[in-house]
């Protein structure tokens, strides 16, 4: 009786030790789904959402204390998609959807106040005080942070045109053309 | 010489239509009035442009510097003027823009100094180098240039270069008339490759549709004293393909996601071994291309074409008939319809075919899929187009990766059997480059957000920073006026300190004091410098009006200290 007990005992010392254990060895840092979700996210840092960057964003969803319908640079395609990771209904997007774009400096115009580039969150805008400052196209998300900083209006947002790099194959369209009409006797 | 040759699985017999362009030899089309050259011609870096409007350039001069390892340069294919540099449209199927430099001939064609050099006296670095200035790259066309593909492989020993020949698009006779008049320069051009890759074998592959290149080559061969097999090959499309002719010829199966190197093989195309020969033993750049102009014309032939000039120009020389209403640049098979006849030829117009409706009746409406399997059984790389079409068509990328819709090589074998009609190679491009513009979208964000997460860090280290150094003067300041105040009280006191502990908190908070003291100070005196605007840089005369005035002021009010001089400015 009383080895079993004893049995018994050091069976759950031993057991909630290796718990003990491993629930220290493997704990989870920070929420996984958090980063799931922020994969999904376009990383534009734009802020269109209401929380200041993607990462707050992805943590407010996964604490479900925001839609997930709020990210415009995401577009339809990113609400379904985090509709698919969540398993929550898609809506749709609380927003215009606008083409992609990147901003454009007039070169002219800056006045080297830098102020643009204090509010660019992904380092896309070079320049030094009382310097010319121009945009990083490729680096640049189209955000749009940096047009209300700009005291001169000298910031504008341009579409990125098709070129030959970034153009695709259009999904096959099988045309229905009317057949030749048969001439009435 | 038997050889035990291999098959490949799949494969189509389509009609080759290739006996109408080779009754004539090989013509020198004529200069056109313009040529518009693009920067970007070969896979990789755009070159960047070395010229500018109004410069005089001559036949074979540097026009576009080779941007990055893999890039060839670009040079002008005759003499005459830099009109402009500008963007014009291209021969891809989008019909967009890209850079070019248009020249204006001044029909004299006359060359740039060229330089002669034995390639044997030079390093392998070298060879590859000049390859590459000289803007090789593979005629076969898909363009890669060819200096990145003679490294000889670090692991694996070179076993065989496959020169390829078999030229299994219908219609296509480029490569045939090349080798029949130039089968000598071609074996050159492969003992170049040879050297550099040091290879114990090199297997010239042709189709055995083309006896005379077959026996063209062997001549060739035999009078350059050289060991090279010229092979005939079974006729079947694509049996050009690489990857397929290296399976007939050496056995050898390259596997999904590796390459023919890693298996001691490499391929290059007959007109480029030609066009490296040219380079390194004649001096010539690549300026011009064999292209075959054919299809709905009276006069197919081959012509030997200076890159940069208008395809609709061209194909009138073989005097195309009343119902052309298209241009396929390519073969029918992997080709597409140039959406402007005034697009340039370039290194990769292989072929040029007059499209009518005759020719190429329109191809009837696409049935639904029956699931046959027809299109895997004619598939040469043993894929599952039905599978991967029916993901392409759900747009279910994912799923296509799964079905390596990246190894398949859009041969077209599979849309050309389907009994439904449906455009397999259509969806297939569709889902692949659905999948790299996904690809440049992820890779721009996970950039965006290291960049984010960067900026925020070195924010947050600045203000760190900031807060250090604040905190670190004001400890000095502190030390500094506890130092004066024990000195201070040492020197009244003359007595030793008895308790050092309150003393030393008490010189802290005096220190606390100074700095704030010190602080006020400081914006006193920044206000002070501020303020006083309208009473700085004064004449002499109107600093005695106001030291006067000063000094009544304070006359009258009974202050013992009147002012010094005009330099009090600040009341």
């Amino acid at each position: 009786m009383i080895s079993a007990l004893a049995i018994m005992a050091l069976g759950a010392i031993i057991l909630g030790a290796a718990l003990g254990f491993a629930s220290i060895k493997f704990k989870v840092h920070g929420n996984p789904l958090v980063e799931k979700i922020e994969g999904l996210l376009p990383q534009t840092q734009c802020g269109q959402c209401g929380y200041p960057g993607c990462h707050p964003y992805a943590e407010a969803i996964a604490k479900g204390e925001a839609e997930i319908n709020l990210c415009p640079p995401g577009g339809e395609e990113g609400v379904r998609k985090l509709a698919d990771l969540l398993g929550r209904e898609v809506k749709p997007l609380d927003a215009e959807e606008k083409p992609k774009q990147v901003a454009v400096i007039d070169e002219n115009t800056c006045i080297g106040c830098t102020l643009c580039i204090q509010a660019c969150p992904v380092d896309a805008i070079v320049g030094a005080a009382k310097q010319m400052h121009t945009i990083v196209a490729p680096l640049c998300t189209g955000c749009e942070l940096c047009l209300p900083p700009c005291p001169v209006e000298c910031i504008r947002m341009e579409p990125i045109a098709e070129n030959i790099d970034n153009w695709k194959w259009k999904y096959p369209v099988v045309e229905i053309k009317a057949a030749p009409l048969k001439q009435a006797a | 010489m038997l050889m035990n040759l291999f098959k490949f699985k799949g494969g189509v017999k389509p009609p080759t239509n290739k006996t109408q362009s080779v009754t004539l030899p090989i013509a020198t089309a004529p200069i056109p009035p313009r040529l518009v050259v693009p920067l970007h011609q070969s896979i990789g870096g755009t070159p960047r442009p070395v010229v500018q409007a109004g410069d005089k350039v001559l036949k074979g001069q540097l026009i576009g510097e080779a941007d990055g390892r893999i890039s060839a340069a670009v040079h002008a294919p005759t003499s005459g003027t830099v009109v402009e540099v500008a963007m014009h449209v291209q021969p891809h199927p989008s019909g967009l823009d890209a850079l070019c430099v248009v020249i204006a001939p001044d029909g004299k064609d006359e060359w740039i100094a060229r330089a002669t050099v034995d390639y044997q006296s030079l390093t392998p670095e070298e060879v590859r180098a000049r390859l590459q200035q000289a803007g090789v790259v593979g005629l076969g066309g898909a363009v890669f240039p060819s200096h990145g593909k003679l490294t000889a492989s670090k692991t694996v020993p070179m076993d065989e270069l496959v020169i390829n020949g078999a030229e299994c698009e219908p219609f296509m006779t480029c490569d045939d008339v090349l080798m029949r008049e130039r089968g000598e320069e071609i074996v050159h051009g492969a003992g170049i490759f040879r050297n550099l890759l040091q290879v114990k074998k090199v297997l010239i592959g042709i189709e055995d549709n083309k006896p005379e290149a077959v026996t063209a080559m062997r001549a060739a061969v035999k009078a350059a004293e050289e060991d090279f097999e010229v092979i005939a090959v079974p006729t079947r499309y694509p049996a050009g393909g690489a990857k397929q002719l290296i399976r007939v010829l050496t056995g050898k199966e390259v596997p999904a996601s590796k390459r023919s190197t890693d298996l001691g093989v490499q391929c290059f195309n007959v007109a480029t071994a030609y066009t490296a020969w040219r380079a390194l033993a004649h001096g010539e750049p690549v300026v011009s291309r064999i292209v075959t102009v054919t299809g709905n014309v009276q006069a197919p032939r081959n012509y030997e074409v200076l890159i940069g000039a208008p395809m609709d120009e061209l194909l009138k020389l073989a005097k195309p008939h009343p119902d052309t209403d298209g241009i396929i640049m390519g073969g029918p098979m992997m080709g597409f319809l140039v959406p402007d006849h005034a697009a340039p030829v370039v290194k990769a117009t292989n072929c040029l075919i007059a499209h009518s409706p005759t020719l190429f009746p329109p191809k009837p409406p696409e049935m639904p899929c029956i699931r046959c399997g027809e299109c895997a059984r004619a598939c040469p790389h043993e894929l599952q187009p039905f599978e991967m079409y029916w993901f392409s068509r759900a747009k279910n990328f994912g799923k296509t990766q799964e079905y390596a819709i990246f190894d398949c090589i859009e041969c077209g074998c599979c849309s050309y059997v389907c009994p439904s009609r449906i455009p397999l190679v259509q969806y297939f491009r569709f889902a692949k480059s659905e999948i790299w513009a996904r690809e440049r979208e992820k890779q721009a964000a996970e950039g965006a957000k290291s960049r984010f997460e960067f900026k925020q860090l070195r924010e947050e280290r600045e203000k760190a920073d900031k807060a250090e150094k604040l905190a670190k003067a004001a400890a000095a300041q502190a030390a500094k006026k506890a130092a004066e105040a024990l000195a201070a009280a040492g020197a009244s006191n003359a007595a030793p300190v008895a308790e050092p502990s309150p003393a030393a908190a008490g010189a802290a908070e005096a220190a606390k004091k100074a700095v704030i003291e010190a602080a006020m100070e400081r914006a006193k005196a920044q206000r002070a410098a501020i303020q006083p605007k309208n009473v700085d840089h004064l004449p002499p005369a109107v600093e005695q009006e106001i030291a006067e005035i000063d000094a009544r002021h304070a006359q009258a009010l009974g202050t013992a200290d009147t002012p010094s001089g005009g330099g009090e400015k600040n009341r």
